[in-house]
């Protein structure tokens, strides 16, 4: 089976109900998507199909074959970080850093959609699960990134 | 997460002698006059800082970074004394190997208790200030004049009578055959003086943390590893009886299927996804002993019995409460409760496994290095000098990581069924929640009297619940002839979680009754209660006596002017004496914990009476010292996320002696939208006691709300979860 991931093809040799997450992680060897919960509960795997935000820890792989997957890895052009991880950055986001790719993900999909969010917006879309709680500054990078 | 270094280490220490290792290795002692090299072949200046020729200072802690920036906070403290340019500094950990091998030159390695800084300022700081001394003294040696005519900052020294200069490169590999200064006689930097400490300055790897080039625990790789899953009898002390591995073993990928001890079952496969598809499959069958009776309502019976028992341990006296709420004019009663919670880190349990006969080691995410250590040389039954441990960043820890290593246990369990070959060991979210060491259950029955004139003459607040210690520190609870002292936490007598208030009669004991479920200290431990207990009592005081719950407050604070100081900061900073907005409404809580007096006034508004919305917290924290309070803000933040979390949303029950959660759509946590604006006030009055800033402030943000609750709606809830009363927040 063939996945294209952050522009590049990789052939994988997994059972078509495999799901993404493992895929990326353990086929592909990209390991900055992480688990959190395998039911899509917590976000900790947001991955983008085709642009749109997606969890990859319950999304078969066969249904994925042959559609544009973005990871964190896909973010960056190079050393210039996306806007969104730059003002994570700048704001000092993450603390433990486990969930943040995913959270990312998240929130790159939203600016897509919406360019400039509302608190409510961003309410209504960011459902991910962070334990460490850096939601304040999660919030504040989000309308950081939109004026980028 | 316990408070207890000093006992942690004695019983490392017998754990390592326990199975043979010994701890005198070919030592080499940290400030003595042999060069040591570092992991990177450069000599090292001392045990702290070892400085490469391009003048890039590595400093390493033995402390555990987990998301709450100590590594970096650490890091600025040894730059302070050091001098050094803080845009070269990098950190390193030493490994626990290394650390036993040197006569534990790095110190305790627990990062629990909140005192990563708190307990290790001091000696980071001073290995600081001696790598200074002996970088001065090489230039001045190398220069031929004295030491005192050269002053050091920003990684250059210079001779000031010269004007001569040479940066801390040149002169590291000089300096590291200088004599060390001893060390305790050194003078530190009055922290008024401090430049690099004390700054919000930025943490480090938040570049790899926004671009998934971090490595957890979870994301290390060996060549030619296997990867294992893994199942534990879900009821506590149950065994396995039988497995028909026959029915797995030919599914894609499977190696191997091995029993882990007396109690697991583990899949080891090419991939972790193929281990846990096949472990999914595989019938297991489990002794589950007489503990497949017990139930959450079982055990509540138990505790309720303790609130009236004639036994219980004393925690804090004074006068006779009892005598004065027997002859008072006036009583008030009321029975708290709180639950069994996990910590759920965001990373699952993990440990990585090499086993041969000359030597084993261990990757893994841990608090505590030298726990893992210990686990490593009981599980291996290898000498110390043949075990290694290697620390690995955590996603998360919160207390689950550092006194409970039964990963690293499996771990090498599994890799000693498979000599050579690496094993990498994910427990599932679902292993992660059914194997948790959990919040220990506790109720409540608090008791005060008041005179005609409607002053409290007596207190009695006493605990019926499990004790932490007695399960995990044993010696400890022997030693005090039964009695838990971390079971006070946050009310005991003295010390650094001693109560706030100064009652005329007062006494606080503990009625202590174990379960099966093991108890483990999760973030915070038992202040998270005891705050609860304590500080919505207070209210309820308050309230009887027709009194402002912050006024009734201040009668009994007198002696305890820094808890009042902190009350203060948040009743002022959230307005306390002006009416709250529209439609909201006031809550307030205080308490001392590990060292740190914390405070936090909220406002709230509840819709339809059950739907809440925390729209404010002013936070307030006095932690003698703030090292970072760009970090601490943070933490603070955070702690509201974890706290409110806790109250609202989160209880493991316990059916047939088992846990009955096992994912976040049954132990759900805090989004976004949940999430409050957090004021955060940091007070820095200085003094001998170094406050900890990881843990205080969960405890006051369930009381502040539930005291706001009450206010708002008349309805004093008493036990948590708040879903429990059909009450969400939103």
């Amino acid at each position: 089976m063939q996945l294209n991931v952050n522009g590049r093809n990789h052939e994988v040799d997994v059972e078509p109900s495999t799901p993404l997450l493992w895929a990326l992680r353990e086929q592909v060897g990209l390991t900055g998507t992480k688990y959190g919960c395998g039911v899509a509960a917590c976000g900790a795997c947001t991955v983008h199909i085709d642009g749109a935000a997606v969890r990859s820890c319950v999304m078969p792989v066969s249904v994925v074959a042959g559609k544009r997957i973005t990871t964190i890895e896909g973010l960056a052009k190079g050393n210039v970080l996306h806007k969104v991880q730059k003002a994570w950055v700048d704001h000092e986001v993450p603390q433990c850093g486990y969930c943040q790719a995913g959270m990312i993900m998240a929130v790159v999909a939203l600016l897509r959609d919406k360019p400039r969010p509302t608190d409510a917006d961003i309410d209504a879309t960011i459902t991910n699960i962070c334990r460490c709680g850096t939601f304040q500054q999660v919030r504040e990078a989000i309308h950081a990134a939109a004026k980028a | 997460m316990t408070a207890m270094p000093k006992i942690n280490r004695r019983s490392f220490i017998l754990s390592t002698a326990a199975v043979g290792g010994g701890l005198a290795l070919g030592l080499r002692l940290p400030f003595g006059p042999e060069v040591v090299l570092a992991q990177d072949g450069t000599p090292e200046i001392n045990a702290w800082v070892v400085i490469r020729p391009d003048d890039t200072v590595v400093v390493r802690v033995a402390r555990s970074e987990m998301g709450q920036g100590t590594i970096t906070g650490l890091a600025q403290l040894v730059a302070e004394e050091l001098e050094c340019d803080w845009a070269k500094v990098t950190t390193e950990y030493p490994t626990p190997g290394q650390n036993v091998a040197r006569k534990r030159v790095w110190g305790d390695f627990s990062t629990g208790g909140s005192r990563g800084i708190r307990t290790s300022h001091d000696y980071v700081r001073r290995g600081g200030a001696a790598a200074r001394i002996m970088l001065t003294q090489a230039a001045a040696d190398q220069w031929k004049v004295p030491a005192a005519e050269c002053v050091a900052a920003n990684s250059v020294i210079t001779h000031k009578p010269s004007g001569r200069t040479v940066r801390y490169g040149q002169v590291a590999e000089a300096a590291a055959k200088v004599p060390a200064p001893d060390a305790k006689t050194l003078q530190l930097k009055d922290p008024k003086n401090w430049k690099i400490a004390g700054k919000p300055l930025k943490r480090f790897n938040t570049v790899d943390k926004v671009t998934g080039k971090q490595v957890y625990g979870f994301d290390f790789k060996l060549p030619g590893m296997l990867n294992a899953a893994i199942k534990e009898s879900p009821v506590f002390g149950g065994k396995v009886k039988s497995f028909d591995a026959a029915k797995v073993s030919g599914m894609k990928g499977v190696r191997r299927v091995v029993q882990v001890g007396d109690t697991a079952v583990a899949v080891v496969a090419d991939t972790w996804w193929q281990a846990k598809t096949a472990l999914d499959a595989l019938p297991i069958v489990f002794d589950e002993g007489p503990n497949a009776k017990v139930s959450s309502a079982s055990i509540a019976e138990i505790l309720k019995a303790g609130l009236d028992a004639e036994q219980a341990f004393v925690g804090n006296q004074n006068g006779d409460a009892k005598a004065a709420i027997a002859g008072a004019a006036k009583k008030i009663e009321a029975v708290y409760s709180y639950p069994y919670q996990n910590h759920v880190c965001m990373e699952p349990m993990n440990a990585t496994a090499r086993y041969t006969a000359d030597k084993c080691e261990v990757w893994v995410p841990t608090q505590d290095g030298e726990a893992s250590f210990a686990a490593l040389l009981a599980a291996s039954g290898l000498p110390a000098d043949k075990c290694e441990v290697y620390k690995l960043d955590l996603g998360g820890g919160f207390g689950r990581r550092g006194a409970f290593q039964d990963y690293v246990t499996q771990a090498v369990q599994i890799a000693k069924q498979i000599p050579g070959t690496p094993v990498k060991l994910l427990w599932s979210r679902e292993e992660d929640m059914r194997q948790g060491r959990f919040h220990p259950v506790m109720q409540c029955k608090l008791t005060g009297g008041f005179d005609a004139a409607n002053n409290l003459t007596g207190l009695h607040m006493r605990l019926s619940g499990q004790s932490i210690l007695a399960a995990v520190r044993p010696a400890i609870v022997e030693k005090q002839g039964g009695r838990d002292p971390l079971s006070f936490q946050g009310v005991a007598d003295a010390g650094e979680h001693a109560i706030g208030y100064g009652f005329p009669n007062l006494l606080i004991d503990h009625a202590m009754r174990n379960t099966h479920v093991p108890p483990g200290f999760w973030r915070g431990v038992n202040i998270n209660q005891n705050a609860i207990f304590i500080e919505c009592f207070m209210d309820e005081l308050a309230h009887a006596a027709g009194q402002d719950p912050v006024a009734f407050r201040r009668k009994f604070m007198e002696k305890y002017p820094r808890n009042l100081a902190v009350l203060n900061a948040v009743a002022e900073g959230i307005g306390w004496d002006k009416p709250a907005p529209r439609g909201q409404h006031r809550g307030i809580a205080q308490m001392k914990a590990f060292d740190s007096f914390v405070a936090a006034a909220c406002e709230i508004s509840v819709q339809g009476g059950n739907k809440v919305k925390v729209h404010r917290i002013v936070a307030a924290t006095d932690c003698g010292y703030a090292v970072n309070p760009a970090q601490i803000e943070r933490q603070v933040a955070g702690s509201f996320v974890y706290g409110l979390s806790a109250l609202f949303m989160q209880e493991c029950t316990v059916k047939d002696g088992r846990i009955e959660q096992e994912n976040f759509h049954t132990y759900n946590s805090m989004r976004i939208a949940q999430m409050p604006k957090v004021e955060t006030i940091i007070l820095q009055p200085g003094g001998t006691v170094w406050g900890g800033i990881g843990e205080p402030t969960i405890c006051v943000a369930a009381p502040a709300v539930l005291n706001a609750f009450f206010k708002a709606t008349g309805r004093r809830i008493r036990s948590v979860p708040l879903k429990n009363h059909g009450i969400e927040l939103v």
